[in-house]
């Protein structure tokens, strides 16, 4: 099946793992990723005021690349498929805002949100099926206790977002279990690390950072996924003492795609 | 208290919140990772707004202590989203020629090697304009 594949600014950068992972992992798994032509920056945040076209406008582009090509639009950066996500719910949903940045757009066919978007954890749960994704299993996770974190922006607005419930989530979890390791539920798993607050108040990143890699370790965790790098960024900056990796590379892992035929 | 009726209905109308729904539970606070830091909270801005009691928030550094994490948009019982009104405040403020919070010149002192380009994507769209 073929997808279409919004990567975002920091998996070209400093999450390069993330998305290497993603493209091997979903190569195994059958998934082309087909990456958005010219895709432009999402902007990492979503600007909730509805008057707010322009910086909306990065996000639609991608929406109607997509939509063209009949394709679902796949994201794998939490920031990323939480601007893109809003996006499309505001062009669904608000009539006025999507006039006027169809009118922005220009001439070639309205565009009202009828992309469907997809962040990859969804796309392994609902396109291509957990189930699957055990039988692809080549190096068992066995014995390993990993604690998801979803932080906030997959979850949230969940009126929006609709990955699940997003007080008791569940997708990650199952998405660990089918790799074979052991699922560490704690109750920070959805509270925010901090975000951009780092630039400005770096103390409220640490406080929200370390109080979340206490309350994993308590639980018996061993390692932290995450799908997001700024999280994995406040993270790691503040004191996590056990390892804190993207969910693509775990799944390359138990997926035997790793390291390429170079050893790479 | 000054009422400032403009500002008031310009913040309600770009935000789309309706501060007249809020019952007061203060649950949106009780929430919010950022309490601590802030000087007016979540459900104060709600009561400032609803009041027209706007001049304080523009003046508050609670504007740039919000994590945009929503979480006093899903766990508010009265669909309120406080966090929209938090934006459009500091976007009335923002939004003013020379009213940036954060400029290019703060950048090398924020990042170290591993700073992801997000934050600062983030942190730009959240403080400029
Ligand atoms: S969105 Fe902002 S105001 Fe609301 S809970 Fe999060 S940090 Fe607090
Ligand atoms: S949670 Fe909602 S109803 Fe309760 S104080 Fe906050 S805004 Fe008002």
């Amino acid at each position: 099946m073929k997808v279409s594949y919004f990567p975002g600014c920091t998996l070209k950068n400093k999450a390069r793992d993330l998305d290497l992972y993603a493209r091997r992992a979903a190569e195994v798994l059958g998934v082309a990723l087909e990456e958005i032509e010219n895709w432009q920056c999402c902007g990492g945040v979503f600007t909730t005021a509805n008057d707010e076209v322009a910086t909306k406008l990065s996000s639609v582009r991608a929406l109607k690349d997509a939509g063209e090509k009949g394709q679902p639009l796949v994201t794998v950066c939490s920031a990323c498929h939480n601007v893109i996500k809003q996006t499309n719910h505001a062009m669904q949903t608000n009539a006025a805002f999507a006039d006027k940045v169809n009118r922005y757009m220009g001439a070639d066919g309205p565009y009202c949100g009828e992309t469907e978007v997809y962040h990859y954890l969804e796309m392994l749960r609902d396109i291509v099926g957990f189930d699957k994704v055990k039988q692809a299993v080549v190096n068992s996770l066995a014995g390993k206790k990993i604690a998801a974190y979803y932080g906030c922006l997959l979850l949230r607005p969940n009126t929006v977002m609709h990955m699940d419930d997003p007080e008791n989530p569940t997708i990650m979890e199952d998405f660990i279990r089918a790799l074979g390791a052991e699922a560490i539920v704690y109750a920070k798993r959805n509270e925010c690390c901090g975000g951009y607050i780092s630039v400005e108040c770096p103390d409220t990143a640490r406080k929200n950072s370390e109080a979340i890699i206490r309350n994993a370790k308590a639980a018996g965790a061993e390692m932290i996924i995450t799908a997001c790098p700024l999280c994995k960024y406040n993270l790691v900056k503040n004191g996590a003492d056990i390892p804190v990796v993207y969910f693509t590379e775990l799944l390359a892992e138990a997926l035997g795609v790793k390291e390429d035929t170079n050893g790479n | 208290m000054e009422t400032n009726k403009y500002l008031q209905e310009e913040i309600v109308r770009i935000s789309g919140v309706n501060p007249r729904k809020c019952m007061r539970c203060g649950k949106c606070s009780a929430t919010c990772p950022a309490y601590d830091e802030m000087e007016y909270h979540p459900h104060q801005f709600v009561n400032m707004v609803e009041n027209g009691d706007i001049e304080p928030l523009l003046n508050s550094k609670s504007l740039y202590k919000c994590l945009s994490c929503f979480a006093c948009i899903d766990r508010c019982p009265r669909s309120v989203q406080p966090a929209k009104l938090v934006e459009a405040v500091r976007l009335a403020v923002i939004r003013q020629q020379g009213a940036n919070h954060m400029t290019a010149n703060d950048v090398p002192a924020m990042i170290d090697e591993d700073t992801p380009q997000q934050l600062l994507v983030s942190a730009f769209r959240k403080y400029t304009k």
